[in-house]
């Protein structure tokens, strides 16, 4: 008899249907994995995004490498360092995440990191990012606009601002054990900026889910502003009738105004706006009003003194 | 080398060499590709940071020797001052060729407006005399009374210093707190010294008095 029975083939050997039909899924997150590997990245969190629409909004401006982008971070939560960031926050867990947006409106939400992404298609967008620090970056968001979020939750007439909170969890992010800030870190928009189509909620960059040390699962990206306001690893969005506290400028009022619109008229009291480095590069450039976004938000500020309201 | 014998000579070298590695280092990062996102950011803050350092060895050396009862320490001292020189000068040369590519206007605007550039700037000032007086030719020539004179000068300079980095701190204000907690013992020490030799040379003087 030459047909064999297989004797060491039993039960739990056969590949549960479910993964035999993700099979492809798997190659490619592994591929995903082996890529992020290269690039320095914690391989456990980089997953493909699928994007609907890409929009460059940058010029023709070269995006800064993704090795500087996830090595060149602040995030304090990790650490004060530019490194820290990537050497701490590695194993902080992203999933699951929830994301309550409440406050007032007519319909509060709690969401899941997934169904954010699935609720909304997620688009690419090209945006320059200027740090408070006079350096600055070319970043390949993806997100979606903050606006459809906030569009179904129904905003009251009574809701004029929008604030952002990070997770709150000293055990996993070791930058809240000193206290450096008050945590958990708050931002705030006011409602016409929160609802600009600029105005983002980014859940990756490079086309791939969104390193931890850049605020992973979901951050905000408001670039005609200093880098600071867009809060990172964001749990928490109310919308509030009263200009909410931030905080930088609880840290240090007099440094970090509430609006931080990017503006090479206005220093820093102790170091000049008027130029950054674009990290990558060897010369400074100019630092442009609104970080080169006045055409879409100029609009905004129109009356306020900027010099005042900085 | 100023060193007649062997082990002096060694020693010698050892401390020019000690002094020479962060740089050493910094062209082995450069060359690795290991400067960071931002390496002129680095190296302006390492050169800096460096040239504190040193001038903080450099004021340790003077109570080490007395503590440690090794007056030979001493002899090293210029070395290592005259290293500090170096780096706070390269971390200068960093900032006005490299990071402003000579831009002058924006340099002269820095130094008049920005408090921790204006010190810093200062800083350096007081530190070019010390330089440039620093050969066995000089100290003939000033005479041994003014030459440590001028040279106390660096108890005004390293705080100086520390004031500058803790001014340009964001907001982890840690490092530099640290390094003026020790700078206040250097010169505390000196203090106290002073105090006590000052105490001392009165009582012998009413001693004197009495006798």
């Amino acid at each position: 008899m030459l047909i064999r029975s297989a004797p060491d083939l039993r039960d739990c050997d056969v590949t549960d249907r479910g993964l035999y039909l993700r099979r492809r899924e798997f190659i490619y997150g592994a591929g995903a994995l082996a890529a992020a590997g290269t690039l320095g990245l914690s391989a456990a969190e980089a997953a493909p995004l699928k994007v609907a629409k890409k929009t460059n909004l940058a010029g023709d401006e070269k995006p800064t490498s993704l090795k500087n982008i996830t090595s060149y971070n602040n995030f304090y939560e990790f650490g004060t360092g530019k490194e820290d960031p990537a050497a701490n926050a590695g194993s902080f867990k992203t999933r699951p995440w929830t994301v309550v947006v409440d406050g007032e409106c007519m319909k509060p939400m709690r969401f899941s990191i997934d169904d954010l992404t699935k609720r909304y298609p997620l688009e690419e967008r090209i945006y320059r990012m200027r740090c408070v620090e006079a350096w600055s970056m070319v970043i390949p968001w993806v997100g979606f606009p903050l606006a459809s979020l906030l569009n179904d939750v129904q905003p009251t007439a009574k809701a004029k601002f929008v604030t952002f909170e990070t997770l709150n969890d000293p055990k996993q992010m070791p930058g809240q054990r000193d206290r450096t800030l008050d945590w958990p870190y708050r931002e705030g928009l006011r409602i016409d900026e929160a609802t600009n189509p600029l105005t983002l909620l980014a859940v990756g960059m490079y086309g791939e889910t969104m390193p931890n040390q850049n605020g992973a699962p979901i951050r905000l990206v408001t670039p005609w502003k200093y880098g600071f306001k867009s809060a990172k690893s964001i749990v928490h969005i109310r919308l509030q009738e009263r200009q909410p506290a931030t905080s930088w400028n609880l840290a240090n009022a007099h440094e970090y105004g509430f609006y931080s619109n990017v503006n090479p008229e206005v220093d820093h009291p102790r170091w000049s706006q008027a130029s950054e480095r674009r990290i990558g590069e060897f010369f400074r450039r100019k630092t442009l009003p609104f970080n080169g976004y006045a055409d879409q938000v100029a609009s905004l500020y129109r009356g306020m003194d900027l010099q005042k309201n900085f | 080398m100023p060193f007649a014998n062997m082990r002096d000579r060694l020693i010698y070298l050892a401390v020019w060499f000690a002094c020479l590695g962060p740089i050493l280092w910094f062209i082995f990062q450069g060359f690795t590709d290991d400067l960071g996102a931002n390496p002129i950011e680095y190296i302006i803050r390492q050169l800096g940071v460096w040239g504190l350092r040193l001038l903080m060895v450099s004021l340790a050396i003077t109570p080490a020797a007395k503590l440690l009862r090794q007056p030979r320490l001493i002899r090293y001292r210029r070395t290592v001052g005259l290293w500090a020189f170096a780096y706070i000068a390269l971390h200068l040369s960093t900032y006005v060729g490299i990071d402003h590519f000579f831009n002058w206007p924006e340099i002269g605007k820095d130094i008049l407006k920005r408090p921790y550039i204006t010190i810093g700037m200062t800083a350096f000032v007081l530190l070019v005399p010390l330089a440039v007086t620093s050969t066995n030719g000089m100290l003939r020539r000033l005479g041994p009374k003014n030459w440590k004179r001028l040279h106390q000068l660096v108890y005004v300079i390293v705080p100086l210093g520390v004031t500058h980095y803790y001014l340009l701190v964001k907001k982890d204000v840690r490092p530099p707190v640290v390094y003026g907690v020790i700078v206040t013992i250097l010169l505390g020490y000196r203090l106290y010294a002073w105090a006590r030799q000052r105490r001392e040379r009165a009582l012998k003087a009413a001693a004197k008095a009495a006798a």
